[in-house]
């Protein structure tokens, strides 16, 4: 057995031990609850050893190795390539965060402490490793399923609340409709082995399988589904506004920022490494896919009056920009243009990063703010940046970021998606020329509505006045709390100024899942980003406007004779007599109610003439959970009360009939 | 080489920053004309940004650092933007710095920092000028994306540079296409700086305005960088309209000869321009506030158009 230990692997090997271990110690802070305090910092430590490892498999040869687990006859292969490596180092950096903002919970029953969450935590991390660096479908689909059992097992954290036992249902169910399109994508792969050999269940057996055209865009559609309902894409993304508000904050951060972006992994492994060439329809339904997703999460988010709802929402608009640059790249490659493919690959990869970095931002942001107050609800916030100057600083920063405005690095994945959406015109297909660049408007579109979403979410968090007097007391959260926070907006700040460093992590992935180099040039200093002759050069910008700014501040500011006096607010004269004339969440999110009112299911009451107490309400659900789901459960339970009746009541007679079945099988399978 | 660039930037940058304001006299002057009245003249802006200036600013109690911040962020963002386009030349130091599509957000950034700033001191004009900014905004960023797509087309990138260098070389020929985006053009230019028919600049009526209910509470120096941010917007959008659609006479040479004769040209491209916003702000109605989206949604199918008029008839 060639069993080959490299530094990467002795790395990740460490964090898999230490994790293991951390998840064995924790139940026992109970009982010593002096190592609770490093439980959650040790984790830290293995998070930094796999961004390490991932570093460090980014421009090696692909390292691969069996490992002495799993069944006799049946070992678990790893294999360490760019593409794991990228992904590595997205979950290494964001989980070094996560696990510090934990470790800066305090014990409290409501807290996600190591007690509580330590074991299942841990889990989750050792099997996302696993999934990372999988390397046959076997050991991938067992590192899958332990992924989500642990994650569903840190959803219902909170399992006293019915909503949450509710929501972790329904996020275990579609993790498992996805988990089995999995399981038939990988059974149809492997099924076309060649007769004879024995099944090979290896990724590298299933890329040499090479199936027809038909059996690999069936398997793609299975992918596509499976992976899919992880990432969230519609219309399985019903679960991540669902799951998100009842998770603990650290947890929805763990879960938008890495856990959707193991099915942009997943998706990208089968689409571009494991099946043959892309046909064109598969990129066209990834792109239609992501945009529809895109601008369903915008306006969904626009219009939510729960802060981990809104943002979770946000989450699927993002993964719907990501999924569009993928199904873009896999146009490209249909066609055999590399070189656009992988520009459309690494603004894609590029955005996975920087939504990992400032969704993690805020979601952490969204528990301080949680701990502090203890309300959720937009509606009942307001005037934080006053009461928590920090934190407001740097959930500002993940504002920026998320708006997607420059000099920050959610424009420059923005701006590199724009670019491969205008280079679509060398599609050899007029109507593909002509129609995509619209859906370079769209994503414009999209990209204008996140804007409009995030001053929502920061202007009613953070800025005016307490809408609530009981939440006016709220208090600075803790100071590894912060340092979490500090340690993404940090990443935010740098991955702005400093494009070329993240395009160098991304150009390996990206050349290997497309097999050409891009057409993007860095340079001056690294921190240039060129597509042809457009160039974006961030830290120029931020010279000229620093510089700007200050020259303003010293003519006018230093040569004023007064400093500004300090009055009572204006209004136009009308004393401030409430905070309640404050928009509400509900008010800031009526314009988009108008305008987009026929994508959004939403029931309104408003008071007739005559109507003594006038009352106004409104409900907005999601258009899918109306018009799938629920007409779907319906069928459901008709189908299972028709059967029902036919069935034997007697459990005996019930595993006969199961028995039969199998040994009806056993004879029928050649 | 260096020295040049510089020399030319700066010009560049302190042009932007004088000569806002006497635009924006200019058109308050061809409005009042227009509508059979003599006007307070063309100084009369300068007279006003002074007279804020000298004034002891009055600020709220309870504003944050963002409130005072955003007026000097927003005043870099608008000359930073107006120090990158190729309006008179396209040699300068920061052009490479951003494309057309950065330049769009930079106008982006400006407009999340004025929209927070608005809403930190929690009064209902604030966070509804805030809202309706945020809306108007996240309409016209597609537009004016597909106007800019319309060039970009034709020379084959999102850098103003190289859209007027190829524009210019091809003398003075009109693309069909160019006509579409240019009209889509005004009507973005007409939104994004709050003009009429989507906003009136002139007035401070509670349910009508947009622009203006971001701005009440400031008072001296803010409220003075904030109209001069304002007048630099309209500067710079007029002058990347020059420089998509009137692209001749900008200097592509190397030395500073050309440039009196640039800055002459640009002065009567900014003249005609302010013309001609006066006469559409003074034939005009404000529309009401969701006929906006109307609007903007014609603007965007008119550059649509404008692409697949390119593209099906390359012109």
């Amino acid at each position: 057995m060639n069993v080959s230990i490299g530094l990467p692997w002795g790395l990740i090997l460490s964090a898999l031990v230490l994790w293991s271990a951390l998840a064995f110690a924790s139940p026992f802070t109970v009982r010593f609850p002096r190592i609770a305090p490093f439980i959650f910092p040790l984790g830290a430590v293995g998070a930094l050893c796999v961004a390490t490892a991932g570093l460090l498999a980014l421009h090696g040869p692909p390292v691969a190795t069996i490992s002495p687990l799993g069944l006799p006859g049946l070992p678990f292969h790893g294999r360490l390539d760019a593409l794991s490596g990228f992904f590595l180092i997205l979950f290494g950096l964001t989980t070094v965060a996560i696990s510090l903002d934990l470790a800066g919970y305090r014990r409290h029953e409501h807290y996600p402490t190591a007690e509580r969450i330590g074991a299942q935590y841990h889990i989750l991390l050792a099997s996302l490793t696993l999934v990372f660096v999988a390397a046959d479908s076997y050991s991938f689909m067992i590192a899958w399923e332990a992924m989500a059992l642990s994650s569903y097992l840190l959803v219902i954290t909170d399992h006293l609340s019915g909503a949450t036992r509710r929501a972790g249902f329904l996020y275990l169910l579609i993790e498992h409709v996805g988990a089995l399109a999995l399981l038939a994508a990988f059974a149809i792969l492997i099924a076309q082995g060649p007769a004879g050999a024995p099944l090979s269940f290896t990724f590298t057996a299933l890329h040499a399988a090479h199936p027809d055209a038909a059996v690999a865009g069936l398997v793609f559609i299975l992918a596509f589904l499976g992976f899919g309902a992880k990432a969230g894409l519609i219309p399985l993304h019903v679960w991540l506004p669902q799951a998100h508000p009842v998770a603990p904050s650290p947890i929805s951060a763990l879960l938008s920022s890495v856990l959707l972006k193991v099915g942009i992994y997943g998706l990208l492994r089968v689409a571009f490494i494991i099946l043959p060439t892309p046909a064109p329809w598969w990129g066209l339904t990834t792109l239609s896919i992501g945009l529809m997703t895109a601008l369903l999460g915008a306006l969904s988010s626009a219009v939510q009056n729960d802060m981990k709802r809104l943002l979770a929402y946000s989450s699927v608009e993002n993964i719907g920009l990501i999924t569009a640059g993928i199904g873009l790249a896999l146009l490209f490659s249909a066609y055999g243009l590399k070189a656009l493919a992988t520009l459309a690959l690494i603004a894609a990869l590029y955005h996975c990063l920087n939504h990992a970095f400032f969704k993690g931002l805020l979601f952490l942001g969204t528990g301080s703010v949680l701990h502090a107050t203890g309300e959720r609800r937009l509606s009942r916030l307001g005037g934080l940046i006053h009461r928590m100057p920090q934190t407001a600083l740097l959930m500002l920063i993940g504002t920026l970021a998320i708006a997607g405005v420059p000099p920050l690095n959610g424009f420059v994945s923005e701006w590199l998606t724009l670019q491969a959406f205008l280079k679509a015109t060398a599609l050899p297909r007029p109507y593909l020329a002509m129609g995509i660049p619209l859906g370079a408007a769209l994503t414009a579109l999209v990209a204008g509505l996140a804007g409009y979403v995030m001053v929502k979410f920061y202007g009613i968090v953070f800025l005016g006045r307490p809408r609530d007097a009981q939440r006016a007391q709220a208090r600075e959260s803790g100071r590894l709390e912060r340092a979490g926070l500090g340690l993404l907006a940090l990443l935010c700040l740098l991955a702005g100024v400093w494009p070329a460093g993240v395009i160098a992590l991304i150009r390996p992935a990206a050349h290997l899942l497309s097999g050409a180099n891009a057409m993007i040039t860095t340079g001056d200093l690294g921190a240039r980003v060129g597509v042809g002759h457009a160039t974006y050069v961030p830290w120029v910008l931020w010279i000229a406007l620093g510089a700007i700014a200050l020259a303003a501040i010293l003519i006018l500011r230093v040569r004023a004779a007064r400093g500004a006096r300090r009055v009572p607010v204006w209004n136009c004269g009308h004393p401030l007599a409430s905070a309640r004339i404050q928009d509400t969440a509900e008010g800031f999110g009526q314009p988009i109610r108008d305008v987009f009112a026929a994508f959004l299911a939403m029931r309104r009451h408003r008071p007739a003439q005559d109507d003594r107490v006038p009352r106004y309400a409104s409900t907005i659900e999601d258009r899918f959970w109306q018009g799938l789901y629920q007409p779907a459960a319906r069928g459901f339970a008709l189908l299972f009360a028709a059967t029902a009746t036919r069935q034997p009541r007697r459990i005996a007679i019930s595993l006969l009939g199961v028995l039969m079945t199998l040994i009806g099988l056993l004879v029928l399978a050649p | 080489m260096i020295a040049h660039l510089l020399v030319r930037q700066t010009i560049q940058i302190l042009f932007v920053i004088a000569m806002a304001p006497l635009l924006a006299g200019w058109i308050r002057q061809c409005r009042a004309w227009l509508s059979n009245r003599s006007g307070a003249g063309l100084l009369q802006p300068y007279r006003e940004l002074f007279k804020l200036l000298r004034k002891q600013p009055v600020v709220a109690e309870e504003a944050s650092m963002l409130f005072v911040a955003t007026p000097y962020v927003v005043f870099a963002a608008m000359v930073v933007a107006g120090a990158m386009i190729p309006m008179i030349t396209t040699r300068l130091l920061l052009a490479g710095a951003a494309d057309a599509v950065a330049l769009a957000g930079v106008f982006t950034m400006a407009r999340i920092f004025a929209a927070l700033a608005a809403m930190d001191l929690g009064t209902a004009f604030g966070s509804m000028g805030a809202r309706r900014t945020m809306l108007v905004g996240f309409l016209a960023e597609p537009a004016l994306l597909m106007v800019l797509f319309t060039p970009a087309l034709i020379s084959g990138s999102t850098s103003l540079v190289v859209i007027v260098h190829d524009l210019a070389r091809h003398g003075v020929i009109l693309y069909p296409s160019m006509v579409f985006a240019a009209a889509a053009y005004v009507m973005v230019t007409l939104a994004e700086n709050a003009r009429l028919p989507v906003d009136n600049p002139d007035t401070h009526l509670e349910l009508t305005m947009i622009h203006e209910a971001l701005n009440l509470e400031y008072s001296g120096r803010y409220l003075a960088l904030i109209e001069w941010s304002a007048a630099i917007k309209l500067l710079v959008y007029i002058g990347i309209g020059a420089a998509l659609f009137l692209p001749w006479g900008i200097t592509q040479g190397p030395g500073l000869a050309g440039l009196p004769m640039a800055y002459a040209l640009l002065v009567a491209k900014l003249a005609a321009a302010g013309t001609g916003l006066a006469a559409i702000e003074t034939l005009s109605a404000k529309l009401r506030l969701f006929r906006v989206p109307e609007f903007l949604g014609t603007a965007f199918l008119l550059a649509v158009l404008g692409l697949l008029v390119r593209y099906l008839f390359g012109h």
